[in-house]
């Protein structure tokens, strides 16, 4: 198998398809309880991407977390420039999907595979939430 | 409603619970008969406020929500926000906020226990419920059925009367999943938050509904709600049962639909200990004791009387317990308010710590060494720069008089 073809494909999603680099880890994510919304960091200490940006970042963890918070957090995030481009997950909840249909925030989850574990850091990859399909690029 | 011609709130409602129904391939929509909406100023943030105040603007038809709707804490007491260093941009945003809300037709009830405060709901009755521990209880203890309904979904369902039909709303979702023998019952409440925390570790994802067996009935509403707070805090999960205890476990065949039962984590109390001293601190020192996380029910405000009653709290110390207007304005007609502030304490109405501004508040008066008898708010706090402190009421009154941390009576 080449570069070019590793696709990998999950359930459709919101948002539109962008294109950016990769930020993984086999953690979960909760917008509320794990980020610093001011500083566009990751600001739980015991989470993997700790003091990590994560604007601009194409996010890709294992799964939504507590916290109602972050089904508003997403559009305040997006809004104000301080936004992951997509989020995708093994799997998200109903918080992180209407956050993200309320935000229009690119998320698509369920793989066919553990989408942490196939892609690295650092990777450009392409978001297409209308076909739930994620292409390293 | 989706076609707009009920009004741009409506339409955006519908869309809201379109998109949010394709991504879990529901098959329609359900009639809900109440709603609750966690929107406090510092989730929302200014484009949540201004899209609510976008709403408000609307006339009075097209804007009004459809079925009673109530709201979670807020983010700003203000009878305590300048005490606490809370800034007036936070009080200007919880204002807008307040009277968006209010020009919906919303209720202000600013309360997590709206299932003890409010009405609780009743087995089968579909509602959308907005805060993890308010749904949980919904679901678990009373056997009504709910999604975890974030801010914009729990309005479009006020906006509507309707969401979609996936996940907690379906027989097949409400089956247990795993299984745990419950060796050693919890002795107080920050004990069942601790159970609480132990399980929802294990948890893997919001689908994931464990079984508790062993328990024995009648569990207290103020255990359920520290046990289903801390559950779905540390677990995201909205729905456990308990075989012989809550009503959709009365065997434990029934809680697994009668399928084939999986093998049993057995759970003592070494387990319940483990996760409480997980949160012990290297030092005694003691800036803040927080009660909230879920607010104070009347009968824990009493409890919370008792303790404080003849004592004095350390000036080196703060201690805030949150409870719900409507109980607060009971604390305050028989005296238990006025009990608990004689010691020097704070009695906060409307508001949760973890939901007015936290961060902000610690930064402002120096707080990181928190102490707290829930589960969820240890959980929650350890992101937000504190280095919180899991014990009992007791201990932590005991705490908040010597002016440093001391363990629990034996």
């Amino acid at each position: 198998m080449t570069r070019s073809e590793r696709v990998y494909r999950g359930h459709p999603g919101p948002g539109s398809t962008v294109v950016g680099e990769a930020l993984v880890a086999r953690d979960n994510f909760s917008a509320r309880y794990d980020l610093d919304l001011k500083t566009g960091v990751f600001s739980r200490p015991s989470h993997k991407l700790f003091g990590e940006s994560y604007v601009g970042k194409i996010l890709i963890l294992n799964v939504a977390k507590g916290g109602v918070a972050t089904a508003w957090m997403l559009r305040e995030m997006v809004q104000s420039g301080r936004a992951p481009k997509a989020l995708i997950l093994n799997f998200a909840n109903p918080i992180m999907a209407q956050g993200a249909a309320f935000a229009e925030l690119p998320l698509i989850d369920r793989f066919d595979v553990d989408i942490t574990g196939v892609i690295r850091t650092g990777e450009l990859v392409c978001c297409e939430p209308g076909t739930g399909t994620l292409r390293v690029v | 409603m989706l076609a707009g011609a009920e009004g741009p709130a409506r339409q955006q409602a519908m869309q809201q619970i379109v998109k949010v129904g394709r991504f879990f391939d529901a098959a329609d929509t359900v009639a809900v008969s109440q709603v609750h909406i966690m929107a406090d100023p510092e989730a929302l943030g200014l484009s949540g406020v201004a899209y609510l105040e976008s709403l408000a603007r609307l006339p009075w038809t097209e804007r009004r929500v459809r079925i009673p709707t109530v709201t979670d804490p807020r983010g700003v007491d203000f009878a305590a926000y300048k005490r606490l260093g809370q800034t007036e941009a936070m009080a200007d945003l919880e204002r807008r906020a307040t009277a968006a809300f209010e020009a919906l037709g919303v209720m202000m009830t600013n309360t997590c226990i709206n299932y003890q405060s409010v009405i609780p709901p009743v087995k089968g009755e579909h509602v959308a419920f907005g805060d993890t521990g308010s749904s949980i209880y919904a679901n678990s203890v009373l056997g009504a059925r709910t999604n975890f309904e974030g801010g914009p979904s729990a309005l479009a369902a006020a906006l509507t009367g309707r969401t979609p039909r996936y996940g907690y709303h379906l027989d097949a979702h409400r089956r247990g999943t795993h299984l745990f023998e419950i060796a050693d019952r919890p002795r107080d409440l920050a004990e069942w938050g601790a159970l609480g925390g132990v399980i929802g570790r294990a948890m893997g994802s919001y689908w994931d509904v464990p079984v508790l067996a062993g328990l024995s009935a009648p569990i207290a509403s103020d255990e359920m709600k520290q046990f289903g707070a801390a559950l779905a805090s540390f677990g995201s999960t909205p729905l456990f049962h308990m075989v012989g205890v809550t009503p959709e476990a009365p065997s434990l065949a029934a809680a697994f639909d009668d399928r084939p039962t999986p093998r049993a984590h057995k759970l003592s109390r070494s387990d319940i200990a483990d996760l409480m001293s997980s949160y012990r601190p290297k030092d005694d020192r003691l800036d803040v004791v927080v009660f909230a996380a879920p607010q104070l029910s009347l009968f824990e405000m009493q409890t919370l009387a008792g303790l404080l009653d003849g004592r004095r709290v350390s000036p080196k110390v703060t201690l805030l317990a949150a409870t719900s207007p409507d109980i607060k304005s009971a604390a305050d007609r028989m005296g238990i308010t006025a009990r608990i502030e004689q010691s020097g304490a704070t009695v906060l109405s409307g508001v949760c710590f973890y939901q007015m501004y936290a961060r902000e508040i610690g930064q402002a008066n120096g707080w990181t060494r928190l102490m707290s008898n829930s589960a969820k708010i240890v959980n929650i706090l350890g992101g937000y720069g504190y280095e919180p402190v899991l014990d009992s009421m007791a201990a932590c009154v005991e705490s908040a008089v010597a002016g440093r941390i001391v363990g629990r009576p034996q």
